[in-house]
């Protein structure tokens, strides 16, 4: 039993690592209607520029905040040289530039900083916690709960952001209808740069809490390829959505390791979130959080 | 002046309805084909055709295939590569198992068990669409790649999952050197590209775009959803899945499941942008263009080595490699979504008034 | 009598589209549904598509009965239509567009069609032949290979009415096939209607705002309001009922 907890505790907390990723594709979403499949590029390039620098001896909080402006500049950079002359094009050309733009933010971080794959280290080990380790026999790591109040201020902040302020009223506006916005007044161009800013800002949290628990690698850009099923399982547009389905894709993905692995040669994890996602887009396509869409002829 | 239609009229519906209305083109494509099927075997040498020729015309075929599943009838697919790893992997499996089975009817077994998988990842696309369906296929691409690397019957059970392609024999003569495998090659892909402008000009063709523009109206007018969608699927996976029993047989000799990766996948989705959607002609230009491409690079740092007395490392070269292609993936969405195909259309538009303006 | 429409009622969620309403079409007649907007003409058409299932009614056409048929069973028994926002295949040209309204007609399966041999060339160039003489009929040879994406409005609705053609259909359903176009579009699309009534006897029911077009070339007219018929009969009863009058024409300034 107590083995059961440690799984589905480590497999929720593992599923929250991906619900931050996740909300970096949230965000941009809800603001643009553009699928951002760059978004795990964008942690890499975050995790490596912040690890990089630590490396060369900088304090921490120097390190972090000129990471973040990188961050902020790449994303308007961004903004305004692929999304803004992409504006009026089909969603499949939108989601086929940014597959692009996958491929020269990670050439590019590499580039910049090499390949070799870092280890990152933030003070938190990544040890049980010692009063329930031995109290209740259960072990769950002091860094993955971490990771989880860190994730948890951050939705916080974003639901703030975007539910009470003013900007986040325009953001949805955006979201909604480009020429609806525009016709009012909202200005288009400083609003998507505060989107990419905020999604940068939300991949560097991603970055670092990532790379601390696997090391920063190439790898690290296809675990944000899971965060799809996350987004598929809590809609796209949902910033509550990312982290339930964060939460189900991560427990679900280890309790099916453990349990079901065994007995078809492991290696489960590279594809079971994927078919969870399949089959429950089978039985509901806009997620658990989404809206319905309806095609009118 | 060259290129001018003027004097040739089409007085049957048959004749307007050919691949080459145009009488310079089909002289043009007749070269191309003597060219490609007798000079190159006469003048090439192994590096060419074992590096660069056969590599492209392979991807090519894959490019097709992925073309006519998302090009025409506009169904995102990540999950290329793991078609071309089925039919890798059960062509082998037929070689291996059937004896005295034609290296054809091998490729052809391999291309309809890739069918059979991608008629199954495909039925989801009855109920989603678009991104959606692009994270079904990659569930289908991580899926298949674990399904070769654990059931071992498929590498015959060896150690690594790496299996060897066995030797080519046609009528009893072995097809050893680079160059038959290239003519080969060539000859399959020829065929199967004549299969599909025929296919996709015909009712067929016309369904999958049908679906791909409106799918509502498609249906309205009495298109079957299920039946186009599932077709679409099947015929690419097939191409997709006989250019894979090529990439094992004619290119690589030892094939391992990595061979087939998503990197694979989204390489054969860039040649398809680069060369244009919806487009036979564009398959084969974008290969061509990502195939050479590396290779130009190589050529420009090494010069650039000898120039300037530096040393330019390999992953430089790679990573510069990437952000071009992503960058040009980026500038052809922009400028002309359409691709090279497009631009050749336009091309061979103003060539018809050159010497003339308009 | 060609069609029957028995008290059909349709809702969706709380809105009650059509409520209760019934008329017959004759063969070979123009039959024109009129009403102000959200009246449910387009939801009546749609119902008879088979695009959407009423909850209540009945629906009879050439001695089939049915409710709940799709769209395409609709299309297989000889009704085809037209849409209020044009539904033509953006990337296509317009005589792919057209040869589509075919794909019923059409037997060869794929691999005969990869193959080009014989029986799916025939096949080919019979369909191409068939779709040629209606794109004659209404005019638009000169554009037969243009993309449909870069047409005028105009021309796009009448190139929709040639798919729709194409099927070589009982029943022909055009919604709002005037819709946007100046007086000069709309004498000729009235004489393709017209045309299309008279040459290949099709029966013709439609939607349409201008009343001068509905007085001119339809036989019978229904008048639609909230759901509900208000008026059935020839132009000169409707335009003389009060309700009608009331619910939608206006009475002119004396």
């Amino acid at each position: 039993m107590n083995f059961f907890i440690e799984v589905v505790a480590g497999g929720l907390l593992a599923g929250v690592m991906y619900s931050l990723v996740a909300l970096g594709f949230v965000v941009i979403y809800k603001a643009s209607g553009v699928f951002n499949f760059a978004q795990g590029s964008l942690v890499f390039f975050a995790a490596l520029t912040f690890v990089s620098l630590m490396e060369r001896g900088w304090n921490i909080w120097l390190a972090l905040a000129v990471t973040l402006v990188a961050m902020v500049v790449l994303g308007i950079v961004i903004e305004r040289t692929v999304l803004r002359p992409l504006v009026n094009q089909p969603p499949i050309t939108l989601l086929m530039a940014t597959i692009g733009l996958t491929f020269v933010l990670e050439g590019l971080s590499q580039l910049l900083w090499g390949s070799q794959p870092h280890g990152l280290e933030l003070g938190i080990p990544d040890v049980p916690i010692e009063w329930l380790s031995e109290k209740w026999n259960i072990n769950i790591s002091q860094f993955d709960l971490f990771g989880a109040l860190v994730a948890g201020v951050l939705v916080a902040v974003l639901a703030v952001l975007t539910q009470k302020t003013r900007i986040g009223r325009a953001l949805r506006a955006v979201a909604d209808d480009h020429q609806a916005a525009l016709a009012v007044g909202i200005p288009l161009q400083h609003i998507w740069a505060i989107v990419w800013a905020v999604a940068g800002f939300v991949a560097l949290v991603a970055g670092v809490m990532w790379g601390v628990r696997n090391g920063v690698q190439y790898a690290l850009t296809f675990t944000a390829l899971k965060a799809l099923p996350v987004l598929i399982l809590g809609g796209f547009e949902s910033i509550a959505g990312a982290i339930v389905g964060g939460l189900i894709i991560g427990a679900s993905e280890k309790l099916a390791e453990v349990y079901l692995g065994p007995y078809v040669g492991g290696g489960i994890e590279s594809w079971f979130a994927y078919v969870v996602a399949l089959l429950f887009l089978l039985v509901r396509p806009e997620g658990l959080f989404g809206e319905k869409i309806i095609d009118r002829v | 002046m060259l290129y001018r239609e003027a004097g040739q009229f089409k007085s049957t519906y048959a004749e307007d309805q050919q691949i080459f209305p145009i009488r310079q083109d089909r002289i043009a494509m007749l070269a191309l084909l003597v060219v490609a099927f007798v000079v190159v075997p006469l003048t090439g040498d192994q590096y060419w055709f074992a590096a660069i020729l056969t590599p492209f015309l392979v991807l090519s075929l894959a490019t097709l295939g992925l073309n006519i599943l998302t090009g025409y009838a506009g169904q995102l697919s990540l999950g290329t590569a793991a078609f071309m790893a089925v039919g890798a992997f059960m062509a082998y499996n037929a070689m291996l198992r059937i004896p005295h089975i034609p290296i054809v009817g091998a490729f052809i077994i391999g291309g309809l068990c890739a069918a059979v998988v991608g008629v199954i990842f495909g039925l989801p696309s009855l109920r989603i669409k678009g991104l959606y369906l692009a994270v079904a296929t990659l569930a289908c691409q991580f899926f298949v790649l674990w399904a070769i690397n654990r059931i071992g019957w498929l590498s015959n059970y060896s150690s690594s999952g790496v299996i060897t392609a066995q030797r080519i024999e046609i009528f009893g003569y072995p097809v050893d050197h680079s160059e038959g495998k290239y003519l080969l090659t060539l000859s399959i892909v020829s065929v199967m590209a004549l299969l599909a402008k025929n296919l996709m000009r015909s009712e067929t063709g016309r369904a999958f775009m049908a679906v791909r523009d409106m799918d509502v109206a498609a249906s309205v007018i009495g298109i079957p959803m299920m039946k186009t969608k599932l077709l679409a699927f099947a015929i690419s996976s097939f191409y997709c899945g006989v250019a894979g029993a090529l990439y094992a047989f004619c290119y690589l000799g030892t094939v391992e499941p990595e061979a087939f990766t998503l990197d694979l996948s989204f390489r054969i989705l860039f040649m398809m942008i680069i060369g244009g959607a919806g487009s036979i002609l564009g398959s084969f230009l974008g290969a061509a263009f990502i195939t050479l491409f590396p290779i130009f690079l190589n050529v420009v740092s090494k010069s650039l080595e000898n120039a300037l007395g530096i040393e330019i490392s390999h992953a430089i070269v790679s990573n510069t490699e990437a952000m071009i292609f992503g960058g040009l993936i980026i500038f052809f969405l922009i400028v002309e979504p359409n691709g090279l195909a497009r631009l050749w259309q336009i091309t061979k538009e103003k060539l018809r008034l050159w010497p003339f303006p308009h | 009598m060609i069609l029957s429409v028995e008290n059909v009622s349709l809702s969706f969620g709380g809105v009650r589209a059509l409520q209760d309403v019934s008329f017959d079409v004759e063969e070979h007649e123009v039959r024109a549904i009129i009403g102000p907007n959200g009246a449910g003409k387009s939801s009546m058409l749609n119902v008879l598509n088979g695009v959407y299932h009423p909850q209540q009614g009945r629906i009879r056409f050439r001695g089939h009965e049915f409710r709940d048929m799709n769209s395409h069973e609709a299309a297989s028994l000889g009704i085809a239509r037209t849409f209020q926002n044009i539904a033509l295949f953006k990337g296509m040209t317009v005589l792919d567009n057209v040869m589509t309204g075919r794909n019923l007609k059409m037997r060869c399966n794929f691999l005969e069609q990869a193959l080009w041999l014989g029986r799916a060339k025939r096949e080919e160039l019979e369909h191409r032949h068939a779709v040629e003489e209606i794109i004659d009929f209404l005019e638009i040879q000169h554009i037969r290979r243009t993309p449909v994406g870069r047409l005028p409005y105009g021309l796009q609705k009448r190139v929709e009415l040639a798919r729709a053609l194409a099927a070589e259909p009982v029943l022909l359903l055009l919604d709002e096939p005037m819709a946007g176009m100046n007086l000069e579009e709309k004498q000729d699309m009235c004489r393709f209607v017209l045309d299309v009534n008279d040459h290949y006897g099709t029966t013709i029911v439609l939607i349409e705002h201008d009343m001068g077009v509905v007085m001119d070339i339809s036989n019978r007219v229904v008048v639609l309001d909230y759901g509900r018929k208000i008026a059935d009969g020839t132009p000169e009863d409707v335009r003389g009922d009060q309700k009608v009058i009331d619910a939608y024409l206006g009475v002119a300034r004396a």
